[in-house]
Formats: C-alpha cells, structure tokens, sequence
C-alpha cells in the first residue's frame, strides 16, 4: 500500500500539499474548463467534415435550364434533365386536362388541383421532375407507346405507383404527387426551369 | 479468460523466446486459434462457417484491393475501366469475378453462420455481446456490399443507388436533406461514386475491427457447441489446434470448390445482366431487384402498400431496417434457457418455418409486384415479426424441453455405442 507519507521527502510537512476546498474545487473547474474547450474545437473540426458532403459549387451551378417546348403537340411529352434528374415537359390534351379535374381534390393522398401545378393560362403544360417519390424511379409514361398506367399520366415500374394526368399519385406506395420544379415561361416557347 | 486446463505457450527457441518478452504476438494466435483455446469436443460442420466468413473478408480484401489499383472512381470513366480491368489488366477478369462473387460468398456462409446461431442458441447468456457484435458486422457488410455494388456504375447500379439512398427521403421532415446530403447532390453522380468508393474501401477494416472484438467476446465463454451444454472439465474440450483447424480445413476446402465453381464456369450467375449497360440517369431498368442477399429485405419493403397513419413508404422503410435491428433484441426476447433447438421441439418447429419463410421472402423480394406476391409478401413478412415478437416470447415461456445431457462428454459417447459412464451406471 502507497501512501502520500511514502512519497514525501523526509523532514516535508504533509499538511503543504493538501488543497484548500473549495465547491466546486478549482481542479474540477480547470478540468471542465479544458474539456468544453477541446469539445468546442472537435465540433469546430466536425463542421467541414460533415459539410464537405453537402452538394459542391459545380452541382449546385447546374441548376437552371432552358428547354424549348415548342415542338411538343398536345398529348406528347418529352424528358429533359435538370439537375441531372429527368424532367417530364407534357401538353395535355383537353380530356386529359377534363379528366383531371373531374377528380374531387379531398378524394386525393396529396391533394392538389391541375391549376396548382400550372401555371395560369398555361394549364396544359404539365412540367414535372420524372422521379417516382417512392424511391426515386423514372415513372413511364412520357415517352410513345410506353405504359401510363392505369390513371393515363405515368407509372413506376419498380413499385406500382400509378400518377394521373396531373401527375398526381392515385394509387401504389408513393407518397407525394410528382414534384413540380420552379419554373417561368419565357415566352410562348421557351422554359426555364430552376 | 479461458478454461483453468488450456496449454500454456512455452516457445522453446531462444528467438521465440526474446519474441515473446518484447512483443507477445505468437503467444495471442497460440491462445487465439492454436493449442491454448480449448473448444468443445462435439462441434459440427455448421462450426465451419466463423472461419470461412474471416476466410471470405481476407480473399475480399486481398482482391478489393488489387482492384483498386486499376479501378477510377469517377462517374465518366468508371464503367469503362471496368470494362478495362475485364478485357485489358491481366488476371482482371479473374480478380473482378472473385470479389464479385466474392460478396455472394461472404453472404451465404455469414447467413448459415447466422442461422447456425439460432438454431443453438448462441445468442444466449453468457454470448449476447458476440451475438449483438455480429448484427453490427452483419450491418457493415451490408452496406460495403451495397456501396461495391454501386461501383461499376452499370444500370444496376446507379438505379440501386438512387433506390437505396431514396429510403432516406421517407424520414418526415428532414429526409430529403439527409438524401441530398448522403449524395452530394440531386440524384447519384461523380459525388455519390467518389464517396462511395472512399468508404467501400474503408468499411472492411472497420468490419475486421469488429470481428476481433467478436472473437475476443467469444472467448472469454469459449464456444458453444450443439447440444447447447456448458463445458464442464478437460474431458469435454479439445485444442482448436490441431483438431478444429483441421476440421475447418476440410471446409475451406469445400468452399473453395463452391467459390471456384462459381468464378470459372458461372461468373455472371448471380448479377443482373443490366449492370453490363452504362449508367443511364433518363431511364430506370424495367425490374429493379437488389442483389439476390438483399432479397428478403427488399420484400418487407415492397410489402406495405397502403398508408396508414404513416405513409406507405415510410412503413416500408421502417419494417426493413427493423426486421435486422429486431435482432438486437434477440437474446431478451427468447427467455428460455435451453440453448440447443435440438432439445427444444416447439422452438425448432417454428425456427424452421421462419427460415422457410426468409427463404420465401427471399422469392417474392425478386418476383414481379402482382397482386399474388404482394399478398404473399404481406403475409411472410408478417410472419417474420410474428415469430420474433409473439412466438417466440410464448413458445419460451410455455414450452416443455427435452432432458439434457448431463455433459458434452456423456451426450457425445451415449450417440457413439453407448458407452456412457452415466448408462453403465443405470445398467
């Protein structure tokens, strides 16, 4: 067994090295003093690591794009990138643009008008991300000939979803209607989403 | 640490010797895998698999590795230098289909490793920190299979990337941030496969760190063995070696024949030929599946299809990871304290449905989503909670075991002639 006498010197007076108490003692505040400032600096240096993961200048850059839509007749669609993520461009049809908004909005998941997702005087471009909000799939549906499901918009292949001519979700597991990007006419032929 | 009889390493040479007072690292692998771990005489083939799982993280990381030196992780080249590592480095196609099929390997012999686990409960008192180490390497290899998946940048694996880091976006709120977050963009891209690549290259050894930890907690018990007994005296071990590596040689070499099959007569077996189409971000595949160990996962996902309280996909998402992080909870939801199913008939009943029902999952998870599968799929996944939660808390509580063998020692002559101290005794 070590004691504090063992250690002494001979001839030193033990009662030397014993502290004065105080509450809290001084150790303890120098102790957490010294920890709170090395747990500042670790948290300092977490900051860029974890930010470093965020998109970088070059992929947020990309993030607005012009598309001509003027050769798109009614009941045609096109896909376009934004983002690197496909756009749908769609000009309804009349019965489409009907068939749509005989659906009463209460009875939807996400409930939203054709109006909502249009622009006012041009509600029949239908500008849409073409990714499933389930888990992000390219629905068909934009191109000729392939599946629109059974809501005439689009259908993901991978789960099931099924999204009208509003590109609203009806049926499957997504939960949102297909996004609806930021996006301005430019002119009666031009668009420029983001 | 280990039992009071296990040999004591002595090295006779002076070299091994001044070795061993500097830096006692012969001594460790004698106590670790030589004489001086005393391992139950009675072990199975179905003991094999421990060491063939450490078999298949070296061959990964021996081939992962060299791969490496040809590979480019960035999204405008990577297809194509797999394609070179394929046709130009020499000995790549060799190199490439062995940690391809590599994966499979570890996976299988992991997933009989596991189901080894709870038909002797292994999982038990006093193993539960082995048990619990092993759920997180199991998450570890997980996800570095994922992320190696995502590498070749082939149609596969772009869309799985997009699917997977897309279970994230189900969080409310914040999910979409997390996604964006996690791939350093819109939709996967250079960002994603860069980072991607960094951690596949740096979970093994994360993976390894555990896995010592893993064999360190099993030693201090030692191993179980098939009847599920305690060791009792000197009589009911064995050193591992000579005897257990001995007998794992034997399973390496059957691996090694699988594994062989596999690379030279079967290489694309287990992929999707669409991962052989470069990347394409504007057209998903017409039948996304996971590869074919994700399977049963990915059915619990596909199998809620209808919101309720929550969204469906949310539901989804939650069900998958919490059918793995169920097993957490394993060694508390089974509270009977016979270890070995093979003394407990109403648990080995229902443990061979619900491997029955994974195997099952496993189909539909791969299957077209008709209405028949989803049903299915409902119905099996149901099943999967049900045995973890409800079955298995209940056949524990009421069920009436077997009577056990006094030791590992009796259990073992009684099967061979019946020479048993105990029956001489009776007779």
């Amino acid at each position: 067994m070590v004691t504090v006498e063992d250690q002494l010197p001979p001839g030193e007076d033990p009662t030397l090295l014993q502290e004065e108490v105080h509450d809290p003692r001084r150790r303890d505040f120098i102790n957490i003093a010294a920890v709170s400032f090395a747990g500042v600096g670790a948290l300092a240096i977490v900051l860029p690591l974890v930010n470093q993961m965020n998109p970088s200048a070059d992929v947020l850059a990309l993030s607005s794009t012009e598309i001509d839509i003027s050769k798109i007749e009614p009941g045609q669609a096109i896909k376009a990138s934004f983002r690197k993520q496909p756009l749908f461009v769609r000009n309804l049809t009349p019965a489409e643009m009907a068939s749509a908004n005989a659906v009463p909005v209460g009875s939807l998941r996400d409930p939203e008008t054709l109006e909502q997702r249009t622009k006012a005087g041009k509600n029949n471009w239908l500008i849409t991300l073409g990714v499933c909000t389930h888990l992000g799939c390219i629905p068909l549906g934009a191109a000729e000939g392939e599946n629109k499901g059974p809501f005439g918009g689009y259908f993901c292949p991978c789960h099931g979803s099924a999204y009208d001519t509003a590109g609203r979700i009806r049926q499957g597991p997504a939960p949102k209607n297909l996004m609806v990007p930021p996006y301005e006419f430019n002119s009666d032929t031009v668009v420029t989403v983001g | 640490m280990s039992f009071p009889w296990a040999k004591h390493y002595e090295p006779k040479q002076p070299l091994m010797r001044w070795l061993d007072e500097k830096l006692p690292l012969p001594r460790l692998v004698y106590n670790a895998v030589g004489a001086g771990y005393p391992v139950p005489r009675n072990l199975n083939y179905f003991w094999n698999f421990g060491v063939l799982a450490g078999l298949a993280l070296t061959l990964q990381i021996v081939t992962g590795v060299t791969l490496a030196m040809h590979y480019a992780a960035n999204g405008g080249v990577a297809f194509a230098s797999v394609e070179s590592i394929m046709r130009d480095v020499n000995a790549g196609w060799f190199l490439r289909y062995a940690h391809a099929n590599g994966a499979s390997m570890f996976l299988l012999v992991v997933y009989i490793h596991i189901a080894r686990g709870l038909y002797y409960g292994s999982y038990k008192a006093p193993r539960e920190m082995v048990w619990l180490l092993g759920v997180v390497i199991f998450l570890l290899m997980m996800a570095t299979a994922f992320m190696g998946y995502v590498l070749p940048w082939g149609q596969m694996s772009f869309w799985g990337a997009q699917v997977i880091t897309g279970f994230f976006s189900a969080i409310p709120m914040v999910g979409e941030t997390i996604r964006i977050w996690l791939l350093g963009g819109y939709a996967p891209d250079n960002a994603a496969l860069n980072r991607f690549f960094s951690l596949h290259y740096l979970l093994p050894f994360v993976t390894m760190g555990v896995i010592i930890m893993h064999i360190w907690a099993l030693h201090i018990p030692g191993s179980n063995n098939p009847t599920g007994v305690d060791v009792k005296s000197e009589a009911d071990t064995v050193p591992f070696h000579p005897y257990y590596t001995a007998k794992d040689g034997v399973g390496v070499g059957v691996f090694m024949l699988v594994f062989a099959a596999f690379i030279f007569f079967a290489p694309n077996m287990l992929g999707h030929p669409d991962n052989y189409i470069e990347a394409n971000p504007l057209s998903t595949p017409a039948h996304i599946v996971p590869e074919w160990y994700f399977l049963p996962f990915y059915a619990i996902l596909k199998s809620f299809t209808a919101d309720f309280i929550l969204d469906a996909k949310l539901w989804g998402v939650l069900a998958m990871f919490g059918s793995i992080l169920l097993l957490f909870f394993l060694p508390w939801l089974d509270t009977s304290p016979v270890r070995s199913a093979n003394f407990r008939p109403k648990y080995r009943m229902f443990l061979i449905v619900l491997l029955l029902d994974v195997l099952l999952l496993g189909y539909v998870g791969g299957a077209e989503a008709s209405a028949r599968n989803v049903i299915l799929g409902q119905l099996a996944s149901a099943y999967y909670f049900i045995h973890f939660l409800v079955i298995l808390p209940l056949v524990s509580r009421s069920e009436q075991p077997r009577p056990l063998p006094n030791s590992i020692t009796e259990a073992v002559l009684e099967k061979h002639a019946g020479t048993s101290p105990a029956k001489t005794a009776l007779a």
